[in-house]
């Protein structure tokens, strides 16, 4: 029998597979074709304070083992995840939720974690700051040490909760990035949010994203967010959740032995709703055919000579 | 939804890049004429929602139309290949709610396929139909889209072409205004068209199937949704048939 448990900054989950942000909704969809309380935990669609419409359409487009999103963070703002979605993942999902917190300033950043103190469930806030549709004069805060310190700083100090930084992709160095959230008292880091891409439609001649540009995900971007799991987890001591392209247990076990605590499942969930429940009853036969009795014991395992505690 | 697997048993060329598809399969998770399918293709990241053209208890037919990579592909597999397939996605049509209303259907191009299922039903129903209103560029496409036998059931059918070969020239609209009746339509087509029908003053009432570019198909990633009254709705989950009083443009 294996042990599929794992803790992320002392918050234990059944197993290491999680939907991820933007992919899940608040779990309605889901819940529609299984049970959730099979899963370790979701990661609830990026929240603001107010709610937002998100980017004009078209917002998706296909690519080679991928696609690209521009759906601009639409969600229905805080006041109304409290008082309708809050109490019905509580129906759907009886274990600890991920909230996705996403702001425009550290003002409200601040804000909305302090006023997820209220959802017990939530035992974890993302804390996004590398949604690449958004603009805010073009940057995110996630995309220089010194902004993603302040973020980090800002929500450190408006909740009691562990705060996972989800980082950007679209860097030059994601470790400093990294260095600088654990330098602020992050509990633990996400990692990576969507690569910047674009397609153009060959007819019009114009980008087939309204957008223009769209985050990729996929199994495209696999090996890139593997990488950068691998040098984050050289870089800090904190446990790393690995996001992008993750589609099987293979590629989850892979994400581990890279450096990851537990996985974010994300646009597999879009090409087959049923992806996650089939990567989790496939974990124990690959932790057999890896010898580990405990999954837990497959983090940071690529790392000659450096295998955490 | 329902997940499952499907055999594809007939693919027939009807010309122009029309096509005839009949998959063998589970199609009991299909509830209303204008919902979808989203059919998982070798070599493909995203699946392609395809409107049930009609659907019976262990098949269905899809009437496609070549747009893009993923279609061709589609209409070129064997017929036997197995497809991964998600049925019941969407909102179709309402056909309660269009009784008693005398309703209009109004189609442009191949926005014409769920129109199979949907007179169907409405004569199951027992739901009046005033007219079919079938919109074409012209009298080649309305021989290669137009496979049913509204005449014979005893429909009145009103075929109109943008180069006056076949029935009234111009567009679907012009054939509307000659209706004074007309006041509740169910249309399904291209989006200028669903507006040009949508901003007649005459209608009052009705529902309109509205496409868009998907990933899930099922509501997850909100990546088709579009401004309604009732705020941001999918396209996908909400849709893709809405109620005349929500819609924007």
């Amino acid at each position: 029998m294996v042990d599929l448990s794992v803790t992320l900054a002392g918050v234990t989950l059944k197993n290491p597979v999680i939907p991820a942000s933007g992919t899940f909704g608040y779990g309605r969809e889901f819940a529609e074709a299984y049970d959730l309380d099979l899963l370790g935990s979701f990661s609830w669609k990026g929240t603001t304070a107010a709610p937002r419409e998100g980017n004009p359409q078209p917002r998706i487009a296909e690519t080679a083992a991928g696609m690209l999103n521009a759906v601009g963070l639409q969600n229905p703002g805080l006041d109304a995840v409290l008082r309708e979605e809050v109490p019905n993942i509580a129906k759907l999902f009886h274990g600890p939720v991920i909230a996705n917190v996403c702001g425009f300033s550290l003002e409200e950043y601040a804000e909305n974690c302090r006023r997820l103190e209220e959802a017990d469930q939530a035992a974890i806030l993302e804390i996004n700051i590398s949604c690449p549709n958004v603009h805010a004069g073009g940057k995110n805060f996630g995309s220089d040490p010194q902004s993603a310190a302040a973020v980090t700083r800002a929500v450190r100090g408006a909740t009691k909760k562990p705060v996972f930084m989800k980082l950007s992709p679209n860097v030059t160095d994601i470790a400093e990035i990294a260095r600088a959230c654990a330098d602020e008292g992050a509990d633990g880091l996400c990692l990576i949010n969507t690569l910047l891409g674009m397609r153009i439609d060959l007819n019009t001649r114009r980008p087939l994203i309204a957008n223009r540009t769209g985050g990729l995900s996929g199994p495209a971007v696999f090996p890139v967010a593997l990488r950068m799991v691998w040098d984050v987890y050289e870089a800090v001591d904190l446990p790393i959740i690995g996001c992008g392209g993750v589609a099987s247990a293979e590629d989850a076990a892979e994400m581990m032995l890279a450096g990851a605590s537990a996985v974010e499942v994300g646009a597999a969930n879009l090409r087959d709703p049923f992806a996650c429940k089939k990567i989790i009853e496939s974990l124990p036969a690959v932790c057999e055919r890896l010898g580990v009795e405990r999954i837990a014991d497959l983090t940071g395992g690529a790392h000659e000579g450096r295998a955490k505690g | 939804m329902k997940q499952g697997i499907f055999t594809l048993e007939e693919v027939r060329e009807k010309g122009g890049g029309i096509w005839l598809l009949r998959l063998a399969g589970d199609t009991s998770a299909i509830t209303a004429p204008g919902q979808f399918v989203n059919i998982e293709l070798p070599g493909k990241f995203l699946r392609r929602p395809i409107s049930v053209h009609e659907w019976w208890e262990d098949g269905l037919e899809l009437l496609v139309k070549e747009a893009g990579e993923g279609t061709r592909e589609l209409v070129r597999l064997p017929a036997g290949t197995k497809l991964d397939v998600l049925t019941g996605l969407g909102n179709g049509f309402d056909v309660l709610d269009a009784k008693g209303k005398h309703a209009v259907l109004v189609s442009g191009g191949i926005g014409i396929a769920p129109f199979y299922g949907l007179v169907r039903c409405m004569e199951e129903a027992g739901v009046d139909i005033q007219a079919i209103v079938v919109g074409f560029a012209s009298e080649e496409q309305a021989r290669l889209l137009y496979t049913g036998d509204w005449v014979i059931m005893g429909y009145r059918v009103l075929p109109v072409t943008e180069d006056g070969s076949l029935g009234a020239k111009g567009l679907v609209t012009d054939v509307l205004k000659t209706l004074p009746d007309c006041h509740y339509v169910m249309a399904c087509g291209p989006t200028p068209m669903l507006k040009a029908v949508h901003a007649l003053p005459q209608i009052t009432g009705g529902q309109f199937s509205f496409e868009a570019r998907m990933a899930c198909g099922f509501g997850a990633c909100v990546g088709c949704s579009i401004p309604t009254k009732n705020g941001p709705r999918r396209v996908c989950k909400d849709g893709p048939v809405f109620r005349k009083e929500e819609i924007v443009w």
